[in-house]
């Protein structure tokens, strides 16, 4: 009997890498495991996606294709924790239709209870998966690609709650071979869509996810409730956002400046639920209170510059100028609180990603957390550093070879394994053209 | 009847503070920390009469206000030679230091807090402390006839927003009637009005929107009343849905929440007081309340409160019919009357708002004064702590360097909880430093973008170097 699983297993691993090594030795690098210790002259083992082994003197097995890799650093695969990479680019939605009976106080007919319901859920997608959304061929995924990035946390990023996020892994094969965890998140926004629609301010839509959260427990309840003695009992309606908010393991806030996120770092307290906060720019003025909160935060790579079109003859306030002089002191803030903390690439291209995040260390952040940040720090905050996140036998073979250093903005991307199959970067296009690149599975 | 009204809001306020001030005497020995006295002013205590002294404050709290008062070693003193300290000032109607006003939408926005978008960074706070103000009732907007849940902060600027906050403040909400509220369902309405028109467009509609939602409230208040039967009966029940909606209105029901109601007309003024009446809860104050001169005795006698303007008006239809005696007439009838700003700018001089209520309708210059301190304390059912200069009391109090009844007269100082918060000659002191220190931060970031924006042409100015010449 196991013999023929073997082959069985064999066969289906082939079909999958197709014309790819039973293993493959990255020989000779530097290696930044993340979390252990720096390898100045070590060897990674990939087979059958995962890393197999990690160290200086690892034996390498008869059927390994080696790669020699003097000269060049690996890291574990980056992480844009927060994206929308692979995802289609859809519209708003539109505002729920007003009808007599829906927000307004109509003298005639019984009194329902407002918002109440799937049917009164504006600008709610909780049950929208980006594991259902993705697609494959988005040319988003290579520029990440070439940048380094191996996965990506995406979410679908409209409305109040968005969507469910996936865990993916970069490599454009197909969608259920790119997704390394779904739901791991809830997106929400703090977004208002005009003054006629309910919630139309901003303590409206605060005031509309706390009642949907208590929804959700009091869903949960009146649910098991009824499963439990369902005879004689009322029976509770069926609401898919609740249900979508319900299987998300953590919810995204959004928040930038320091009272933003004292706002939402009590706001996420009184909800009880996991939370997650993006943007972070001002989060070095109140550090420490956000290490205290044990609340991960998720830091916009795109630091706050003056508007393209900004009037040059209008004064900015002396907070405006703070935050864009400081806000990229803002991770070597956290990592002297002891904050929790990972980089999204926000509004920023793939190519300066690296650009960005060298301003971060000018300002002060270690090199090490730099990179735990794009990497273990993005996995720990998803519940996936058990996979991903660093060079680990057992782990997930996803991983980033520099020429040199990353930190180094000369340095070239040299290629990355994406679920142990190798990549190399798209050399830079001028606009118009596309770049031919390397066919997964290839080596040379 | 005046004694009565007075007498009705103090018993709510005693009944909040009395834990407090018990806590207050037992810590007030094992914590007495370093004491600052504020020696020869004029002092206007507001309820103890006006005299030339010094106040001694420790821990935060006034522990003594006199002719003659013993200077504790080691006490920080304060010269206030030639000038004026009054209780700092409080703001019944304010919209300062949120980021959000209004949630318009519905015609009930009951759901929705000011709490949650409190923002501790607006300028307008210490711009507000600049006009010796100390305490503000941070309002919803006007937009719909019951609106969302206030909030009363203290200014004490430079802390985060759970330090603005004014603990233990019983909690308030905002209603709203007449032209705003009703603007929003007509046709073409202007500010506010929305595309799929917002009942009510009437003020007919406008008491009926706020008597169905108390039905509303009843009736989930009978839910929870029901389910809390069942409990007790041991009865296995799923508790009901919480409505964030009907929450604060079952809270007013109950005498818990006080309601701040925005108002012009006399005839809306008598529709909302009837509205409570046969609903069984108190309307806290009117706000605006132009016409409350007219049925002065009626809100009197409802024991209701009235915050006002000074001399604002005919900014609107329902507005005309305003007066500037409004605020003495009302005080003579025996309503609780303060004078408030709506406005981040009118709040700056609250003093001189209620100086205007001596030149129309002659009140003297204490109960002048009152309009700005101890009443709006009142009305908002924080006068055990503050208001007034009295032993016991918070030290929040603003020195003037002439009578803050007078034009010329000008903040030097402020105090919250004993804090200094605000100083007129350090500020104008900074002033240079500040913007010497912004010139070089425009300087420095101006700096940058330039090196930015010249990055992608490097290649070619290399090539023009002397040291390489093609």
């Amino acid at each position: 009997m196991k013999p023929l699983i073997a082959v069985l297993f064999a066969a289906a691993s082939a079909a999958v890498f197709a014309q790819s090594p039973g293993a493959i030795a990255l020989r000779g690098a530097r290696v930044v495991t993340v979390s252990g210790p720096v390898l100045e002259k070590g060897t990674v083992l990939l087979r059958k996606g995962l890393i197999e082994a990690v160290g200086e003197n690892i034996d390498l097995p008869k059927d390994a294709w080696v790669i020699e890799a003097q000269g060049v650093t690996v890291y574990p695969g980056l992480i844009d924790a927060l994206s929308t990479v692979g995802l289609p680019e859809t519209p708003a939605p539109a505002p729920p239709a007003r009808t007599p009976a829906a927000p307004a106080f109509g003298p005639q007919g019984p009194v329902e209870p407002l918002e109440q319901g799937p049917q009164f859920r504006p600008f709610t997608t909780t049950w929208v998966r980006a594991a259902d959304l993705l697609n494959p061929a988005d040319s988003r995924i290579e520029a990440a690609r070439s940048a380094g990035f191996t996965s990506a946390a995406a979410f679908p990023a409209n409305g109040i709650f968005a969507g469910e996020g996936a865990f993916l892994n970069l490599s454009g094969q197909k969608q259920g071979r790119m997704v390394v965890a779904s739901p791991i998140g809830q997106y929400a926004t703090l977004a208002t869509h005009g003054f006629g629609t309910y919630p139309g301010s901003l303590m409206g839509v605060i005031a509309y996810i706390r009642q949907v959260s208590l929804d959700a427990g009091h869903y949960q309840l009146a649910v098991q409730a009824y499963a439990s003695h369902p005879a004689g009992r009322q029976r509770p309606n069926y609401d898919r956002a609740v249900e979508g908010l319900l299987e998300s393991p953590r919810l995204l806030l959004p928040a930038d400046s320091a009272v933003q996120i004292d706002r939402m770092l009590r706001f996420a307290a009184e909800l009880k639920r996991p939370a997650v906060l993006y943007g972070g720019h001002a989060a070095y003025e109140i550090a420490d209170q956000v290490a205290k909160s044990g609340v991960p935060l998720l830091i916009d790579l795109k630091w706050p510059e003056r508007a393209k079109d900004a009037d040059p003859d209008q004064p900015e306030s002396m907070r405006t100028l703070e935050l864009r002089d400081r806000a990229p002191s803002t991770p070597a803030a956290l990592e002297k609180a002891g904050a929790r903390f990972a980089f999204y690439s926000g509004g920023t291209a793939a190519k300066d990603i690296r650009k960005a995040l060298k301003r971060a260390v000018d300002a002060g952040l270690s090199q090490a957390a730099a990179v735990r940040a794009l990497t273990l720090s993005a996995a720990e905050i998803y519940g996936v550093a058990d996979r991903v996140g660093s060079i680990e036998p057992g782990k997930i073979a996803n991983l980033v070879a520099v020429k040199g250093s990353l930190f180094d903005e000369k340095a070239k991307i040299e290629y990355v394994f994406i679920d142990g199959v190798k990549y190399e970067p798209v050399p830079e296009a001028p606009p118009g053209e596309r770049g031919e690149h390397t066919e997964p599975g290839g080596l040379e | 009847m005046k004694r009565t009204v007075a007498e009705a809001f103090a018993c709510r306020g005693e009944v909040r503070f009395a834990e407090l001030s018990i806590l207050f005497l037992l810590a007030l020995p094992l914590f007495a920390g370093p004491a600052t006295v504020i020696q020869n002013a004029t002092i206007l205590t507001i309820t103890k009469g006006t005299f030339h002294g010094s106040i001694l404050i420790r821990d935060g709290k006034i522990v003594e206000a006199g002719e003659k008062v013993l200077t504790p070693e080691g006490a920080r003193v304060i010269d206030a030679s030639g000038q004026y300290v009054m209780p700092g000032i409080i703001d019944c109607h304010s919209h300062i230091a949120a980021d959000s006003i209004n949630e318009g939408a519905v015609a009930v926005s009951s759901m929705v807090g000011i709490e949650d978008v409190l923002n501790s960074e607006d300028p307008d706070i210490y711009r507000a402390l600049a006009g010796g103000v100390t305490t503000a009732n941070i309002l919803h907007g006007s937009a719909n006839p019951i609106g969302g849940k206030c909030m009363v902060l203290k200014m004490r600027w430079g802390k985060d927003v759970p330090g603005m906050i004014f603990e233990g403040a019983p909690p308030g909400i905002k209603f709203a009637l007449g032209e705003n509220v009703k603007r929003a369902g007509s046709p073409g309405g202007g500010f506010g009005a929305t595309p799929g028109l917002r009942y009510p467009a009437t003020r007919m509609g406008v008491e009926d929107v706020i008597r169905e939602a108390f039905l509303r409230a009843r009736a989930y208040q009978k839910e929870w009343r029901d389910y809390q039967a069942q409990v007790d009966r041991h009865e296995s029940a799923v508790p009901p849905r919480r409505d964030l909606q009907l929450e604060p209105l079952v809270e007013v029901l109950e005498g818990k929440r006080y309601v701040h109601a925005h108002c012009y007309r006399a005839d809306e003024i008598l529709m909302l007081l009837r509205v409570a009446d046969d609903f069984g809860f108190q309307i806290r104050t009117l706000q605006h309340v132009l016409e409350g001169y007219k049925v002065a005795k009626e809100i009197a006698a409802h024991g209701t409160g009235a915050s006002t303007f000074s001399d604002w008006w005919a900014y609107k239809a329902e507005a005309y019919e305003a007066i500037p005696y409004n605020a003495a007439m009302m005080v003579r009838a025996g309503v609780l009357v303060s004078v408030n700003s709506d406005s981040a700018e009118l709040m700056r001089h609250l003093n001189t708002e209620a100086a205007k209520a001596m030149k129309y309708g002659g009140l003297n210059e204490t109960e002048a004064l009152s309009l700005v301190t101890i009443n709006p304390a009142k009305q908002m059912g924080i006068d055990r702590r503050v208001g007034s200069i009295e032993p016991g009391k918070d030290a929040d109090l603003a020195i003037f360097d002439k009578h803050p009844l007078s034009n010329y007269a000008k903040v030097t100082k402020v105090f919250i909880d004993g804090d200094l918060y605000f100083d007129r000659d350090k500020d104008l002191e900074e002033r240079p430093g500040k913007a010497l220190r912004k010139k070089a931060l425009e300087d420095k970031l101006k700096a940058q973008e330039k090196k930015e924006k010249k990055k992608p042409e490097q290649p070619e100015k290399r090539g023009e170097d002397p040291g390489g010449p093609q």
